[in-house]
């Protein structure tokens, strides 16, 4: 693997996909707009997530990201094609339903955090526990340990304004976490970070995709996140254009440091 | 996730500081109230007058009830006999003493009370004059006697040009103690003692005296009175003696204590405007507390409105969002209250020596509870809608 870690990664997918398919999207079709205004967002996007996955979506801006992004988390529902999620159809579902498949198993990491200013590190965490009617000192103690998971167990009570940029996306990250979701959305993960929070943060999704039972996507468009990356889809225009997958026994960069790491202390 | 006991005791014990067992969409709605000081000063001032304008009005309609009906409630009878149309106590006009006799010689009958009220003028020692009530009963009647004496005594009406006022209107009427005289028409009257908290609602003191020195002070002729107050014989049936009594005195009018009661207020209250115009302005206080407090109520959704998409997009309920608002309406109508009641209640307090003072009952506080809770709610209605049409998609586009 080279420094940057890109030519790790092969084109077009040499490795054979994973079978523990998490979430499906089959000819995924977005209309924008209305009359005159309306226009394709997305024209027909196929794709799958795999458990114990990172996989990036990258393309210029305008070419659909974001709406496939929403389209995956069951925020907006797409024109045309069909979405599972955790062997969950998801068409014809009311806007409830959505949020209630959301809640059970979508965790979303938002390019600007979006944490509650009103609340402390922990309580942020504990609302996406909260939504799903989890309260009382079991929730407290998960919330905590999602904050230690991300090494913030010292910033409990902290308030966001207190917190520096890469602080907030890492509680961010653990309130996505906390939930046990089976799909984790990240919206430009890196991009409102400076570079060494970005690589924390990345090896933080990282580390999380390593669990067999969940698929971690990213939309982004920075370079430094690929090393991190199991797959990279890139998407132009409303279309996925290219799928490039790591081959089989390359390393990530994370896992590279892992094993490095056990080496040493061995 | 298993319990507290599962898991390692360095994530458990003595660090989980506190344990909240409530939904956060309390602490959420309560730190979204609380974060902007300003925002919360203006929703506690829209709430405040809005108490404090319906505690007063509502409170002067409480007040102005009990004034009007205060001499009928106090009066011992269970019927009265009056001039046919009578509207109220203050304004009965004169009937013969006749209707006194016919109404002992009807069976149930027990006592027949004769009574005169009547407006008229009093010369203040120091001149000018006012108007005033007075009332004529003999106290060994015990139809209507002054009540609350806190100087003199009734026995003292006994006494040559005796008569009891209220110390409310010490001022208006010129008189400073007891002992002090007055003119009322050409007769001399002197102070034999004072009540205290009978008011009028006309404003026009009361002044008691016996029935024999009323009609001497009202030039009003011996065959003559204002009302016969009917007592009854224990068991007896009050409709039937109602209807004899009514066939014997056609050219009067023969009413319940409880429809004396209702036929005062009815002409005071609604008959003259005046409570319809204190009910209107607790209406106005309504809807101007609504309307200030969901203004920031919206103002303040709409500030968090990326946190609601937030919750939205992490999967809540419409109902969990609800929730939070509705709670936030509902911190605000408990604070609100409890300061305006503050207020209010000293307001109560500043106007109990006044003519007309406010009352403020444990009902009266309930429903102005009940109100302001329904005023936050009506409120937080426009919050809802707001909330209820953000796209969650807002999330990706911070």
């Amino acid at each position: 693997m080279s420094a940057d870690g890109t030519s790790t990664l092969t084109a077009p997918s040499l490795a054979p996909a994973a079978n523990n398919v998490v979430l499906e999207a089959r000819n995924i079709v977005k209309e924008l707009g209305h009359g005159a205004r309306k226009t394709r967002a997305l024209k027909g996007v196929s794709l799958t997530l795999n458990a114990g996955e990172l996989t990036l979506l990258m393309g210029p801006s305008g070419s659909g990201k974001t709406t496939l992004l929403s389209i995956l988390g069951c925020i907006l529902t797409p024109t045309e094609g069909t979405l599972t999620i955790a062997a969950h159809p998801t068409a014809g579902l009311s806007p409830e339903a959505l949020a209630g498949l959301r809640r059970r198993y979508v965790g979303f990491i938002f390019q600007s955090y979006n944490l509650f200013p009103t609340l402390t590190a922990e309580e942020n965490v504990r609302i996406a526990l909260d939504v799903r009617g989890e309260r009382g000192s079991d929730a407290v103690v998960r919330a905590q340990r999602a904050l230690q998971q991300v090494g913030l167990r010292h910033k409990l009570k902290s308030y966001p304004a207190n917190l520096s940029g890469g602080e907030q996306q890492r509680v961010a990250v653990a309130r996505a976490l906390v939930g046990a979701p089976s799909v984790m959305l990240a919206d430009e993960p890196t991009a409102a970070l400076d570079s060494e929070n970005g690589v924390a943060v990345m090896q933080l999704l990282s580390e999380i995709a390593r669990d067999t039972s969940r698929a971690v996507l990213a939309v982004t468009h920075d370079p430094r996140t690929v090393p991190f990356a199991n797959r990279v889809l890139r998407i132009e225009d409303g279309l996925i254009v290219g799928e490039e997958r790591r081959a089989e026994g390359v390393e990530t960069v994370h896992q590279l440091a892992r094993n490095r790491k056990r080496k040493a202390n061995a | 996730m298993g319990s507290c006991k599962a898991i390692p005791a360095r994530l458990c014990p003595g660090k989980v500081q506190s344990v909240n067992r409530a939904a956060m969409t309390f602490t959420l709605a309560f730190r979204n109230l609380f974060y902007d000081r300003i925002r919360l000063a203006v929703t506690m001032v829209g709430i405040l007058f809005s108490i404090v304008l319906v505690a007063v009005q509502l409170g002067l309609y409480l007040g102005a009830r009990n004034i009007i009906v205060s001499m009928i409630d106090r009066s011992d009878g269970d019927l009265w006999v009056m001039a046919y149309g009578t509207k109220n106590f203050e304004e009965g006009q004169p009937i013969s003493a006749r209707e006194r006799f016919t109404a002992l010689s009807i069976p149930g009958v027990a006592k027949a009370i004769p009574l005169i009220v009547s407006f008229t003028d009093w010369r203040k020692p120091s001149g000018g004059a006012t108007l005033v009530v007075v009332i004529g009963s003999d106290a060994e009647d015990g139809g209507l006697r002054p009540w609350n004496v806190v100087e003199g005594d009734i026995s003292g009406l006994g006494a040559r040009d005796a008569v009891i006022i209220d110390k409310t209107y010490l001022r208006d009427l010129g008189i400073t103690s007891v002992g002090d005289t007055a003119q009322i028409g050409s007769s001399r009257v002197r102070i034999s003692g004072f009540t205290d908290g009978i008011r009028s609602f006309t404003v026009s003191p009361y002044v008691f005296t016996t029935l024999n020195r009323a009609r001497s002070l009202l030039d009003m002729p011996a065959d003559m009175l204002t009302y016969v107050l009917v007592k009854l014989e224990p068991g007896a049936d009050p409709e039937a003696v109602r209807k004899a009594l009514r066939e014997k005195v056609p050219n009067s009018d023969v009413l319940t204590k409880a429809e004396f009661h209702d036929r005062s207020l009815n002409h005071w209250l609604f008959a003259t405007g005046a409570g319809v115009a204190l009910i209107g302005g607790a209406v106005l206080g309504l809807v101007v507390g609504t309307v200030i407090v969901a203004q920031t109520l919206y103002s303040s959704t709409k500030d968090h409105i990326n946190e609601f998409a937030t919750l939205r997009a992490l999967g809540s309920s419409s109902g969990y969002i609800h929730r939070v608002i509705l709670t936030q309406a509902a911190l605000s109508a408990v604070l609100g209250y409890a300061l305006g009641m503050v207020i209010a209640l000293t307001v109560v307090y500043l106007s109990e020596r006044t003519a007309l003072p406010i009352v403020m009952t444990p009902a009266l506080a309930a429903l102005l509870l009940a109100l302001t809770i329904a005023m936050c709610a009506v409120s937080a209605l426009s919050a809802i809608g707001k909330v209820m049409r953000i796209d969650p998609a807002v999330v990706f586009n911070r």
